[in-house]
């Protein structure tokens, strides 16, 4: 990275019940950067994001090390006040969930004008006009109308888009993005990444995507950081990480996508699961699921060694 | 003879101040034993609403579902739910499905003792074993849904759905809250769940390269209606109406390029005020001066240089 960086996580730490959830979490996006975040399912992906908002819900999540720079302020040192400013307005976030997220009794207008009122001096008919304006740009039919209705009376991926929109609403620096797109067909997909992308070629928003669809990422992403166990175990840049995975876990997710194999054949699984917090094994966490194991593996954690490539195994792939 | 049979299902939403919302028109399907149905279409299609009009947990505005030989049209809520035991549903949201207070062995659980089945220990061992059928570690029935990750939710959504070897399972975007990995996992396990029970499926999906590892048949939906289905290997290899194709060729893949994707002019039109004719016409790259005017029905369909005639609802192709 030859800019500044806009966010800098250095080796961040939570911790619940004493155990690590995520460790050793090290991650810098720079302004207009697109930085895709992947791993399986129980990971950190979410973790690490809520952090950076610092939503965690605290207890029973504890940080118990590490920074997070943004725009070379410590966000971990904020005040609750200082928070609040933050949140909407320069970082945003679109949730995974999004039912949970909107509010059931208030229609979806009020909802995107409130963030509107709260971080802009506009009056409240700039507000509604804005609302409509963003409700067209990522897709919802009729957008005047829908900005009366209440969340339950949109289907499940255009209440995805109202998060977006909302996301959106006052052009954040940063925009963390947790699986934004998991509820939406490949076209509106396309709309939507479409428009984050343009809006950070724009306004030079930079973008925490956190995805499952590595198609996603290999089309979107400048860089990616896969997760394992709670730590990041490889990062490049998107076009050597699937031209040239190192990692051994990453390998092994690169063959299990759906569209690089044959209908009706099994798809190749990685086996077993990721081990929960406090239930992870000794030195490299995916030891146990690893076809390549060597000596080192199941004793030390390795680092996170290259340079542009990184990736922290003890036989990475030739 | 089918084991789901639906006739001419319509849903139309009331809409504050507004023209009604026509979700689902005059849909016609049928699902047998053991057979996977995907349902594939763009976000705001009806698909959502098509999977819970066929359990009534919203009533459809007309038409027929007949289940096991027994139409649900006019059944009481009480028959429903001794129905429902037979269909079960997971839904999109696995956030709200799951009751924040309740351990996740009572939620997997719970399906058991509402249908009184077994005894304590029983209903304990078959949490078990439902845990271990979706990946989650014994331990997770003493937790709650908090605690756990997106996709590890959604699995204690689909271990509850399988508590009482449902005949006919609803599937509504089940697994695309999961990572790669995970997700094939639950394909896999969804595929086995299939041949060994004989569980008839209906996976509603906007993601057809889930739709088609899964999928015996699938059916497209375009603004409230089906505008094709067939075996799924024939959509794919040779998808009839233009709107399969464009959402077939918008797949992204890692090693393809964005710019090799058909893009699909203009939005999904609002389903208030659907245009005239076939609904598609206002996006398809080949329309014609009959799309406008005339609604194509859903019928078997000579396609030139095609061997087999196929079903879609497309002016192109000769009734
Ligand atoms: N409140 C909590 N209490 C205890 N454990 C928790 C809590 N929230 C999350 N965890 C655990 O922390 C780990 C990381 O969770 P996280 O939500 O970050 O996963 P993720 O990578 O986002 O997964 P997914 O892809 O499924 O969303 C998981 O093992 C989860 O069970
Ligand atoms: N309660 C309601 N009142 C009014 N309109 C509704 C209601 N529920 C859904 N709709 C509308 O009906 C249409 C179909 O919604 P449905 O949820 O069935 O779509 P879907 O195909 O499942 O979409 P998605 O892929 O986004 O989940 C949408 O335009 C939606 O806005
Ligand atoms: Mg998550
Ligand atoms: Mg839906």
């Amino acid at each position: 990275m030859s800019q500044q960086p806009l966010l800098d996580i250095e080796d961040l730490k939570i911790t619940v019940g004493g155990n690590a959830v995520i460790e050793d979490v090290s991650l810098g996006i720079a302004p207009g950067e697109m930085v895709g975040l992947v791993g399986e399912s129980g990971c950190g992906k979410s973790v690490t994001a809520l952090s950076i908002m610092r939503l965690l819900a605290e207890p029973p999540m504890r940080v118990a090390g590490g920074r997070i720079l943004f725009e070379n302020e410590d966000v971990l040192e904020y005040s609750e006040r200082a928070l609040e400013k933050l949140r909407g307005d320069r970082i945003s976030m679109i949730f995974q969930e999004p039912m949970t997220s909107l509010n059931p009794v208030f229609t979806i207008g009020e909802q995107i004008a409130e963030t509107l009122l709260l971080h802009r001096e506009i009056s409240s008919s700039a507000a509604e006009a804005r609302a409509v304006e963003l409700l067209e740009r990522v897709g919802i039919p009729g957008p005047s109308a829908a900005l009366r209705r209440y969340p339950h009376q949109l289907s499940g991926g255009q209440r995805q888009r109202v998060m977006i929109a909302m996301a959106l609403a006052c052009e954040p620096k940063l925009l963390i993005a947790d699986e934004p797109t998991t509820a939406l067909d490949v076209t509106v997909q396309a709309q939507i990444l479409d428009l984050i992308d343009d809006l950070r070629r724009e306004t030079g928003m930079a973008v925490l995507l956190i995805t499952h669809d590595l198609g996603v990422v290999s089309q979107y992403c400048d860089r990616v950081a896969v997760m394992y166990g709670g730590r990041i175990v490889e990062t490049a840049s998107a076009e050597d990480l699937f031209g040239h995975p190192r990692h051994r876990y990453t390998e092994a997710l690169l063959r299990t996508i759906p569209a690089s194999n044959p209908p009706g054949t099994d798809l190749p699984a990685i086996p077993g699961a990721v081990p929960p917090p406090g239930r992870r094994p000794s030195g490299c966490a995916f030891h146990p699921r690893c076809h390549a194991v060597v000596e080192e593996c199941p004793r030390l954690v390795p680092d996170l060694v290259g340079g542009t490539h990184r990736a922290r195994c003890w036989n990475p792939v030739a | 003879m089918s084991l789901l049979q639906v006739n001419k299902l319509s849903k139309t939403y009331p809409n504050l101040g507004g023209p009604p919302v026509q979700a689902v028109s005059e849909v016609s399907l049928h699902v047998d034993e053991g057979e996977v149905l995907g349902v594939v279409g763009e976000s705001g299609c009806g698909k959502s609403t098509l999977g819970r009009s066929l359990l009534r947990l919203i009533e459809p505005s007309s038409g027929e579902v007949i289940f096991a030989g027994k139409s649900l049209t006019r059944l009481s809520q009480t028959e429903m739910k001794a129905v429902r035991r037979d269909m079960q549903v997971i839904f999109q949201d696995p956030f709200g499905s799951l009751n924040p207070r309740h351990t996740v062995g009572y939620i997997i659980g719970e399906p058991l003792i509402v249908h009184r089945r077994g005894n304590k220990a029983e209903r304990r061992r078959r949490v078990e074993e439902l845990l271990g059928i979706v990946g989650l570690p014994q331990d997770a029935a003493d937790r709650y849904p908090h605690e756990f990750s997106g996709g590890q939710r959604q699995r204690i959504a689909i271990a509850r759905a399988l508590a009482l070897d449902p005949k006919l399972l609803i599937a509504d975007e089940a697994v695309s809250a999961l990572d790669v990995s995970i997700q094939s996992q639950i394909i896999n396990l969804i595929a086995d769940l299939q041949k060994r029970l004989s569980l008839a499926i209906i996976f509603i999906s906007h993601d057809l390269s889930v739709i088609r590892h899964v999928s015996d048949r699938i059916a497209v939906m375009y603004l409230g209606r089906i505008v094709e289905v067939g075996p799924a290997e024939e959509i794919m290899q040779a998808p009839k109406h233009p709107y399969t194709q464009a959402l077939l060729s918008a797949v992204p893949r890692p090693g393809v390029a964005r710019t090799e994707r058909i893009k699909l002019a203009g939005e999904l039109p609002d389903p208030t005020d659907p245009p005239s004719g076939c609904a598609f016409h206002t996006r398809c790259p080949k329309v014609m001066d009959v799309c406008r005017l005339e609604r194509p029905d859903l019928v078997q369909r000579q396609i030139d240089g095609h061997p087999t005639p196929g079903e879609a609802a497309c002016h192109l192709y000769p009734a």
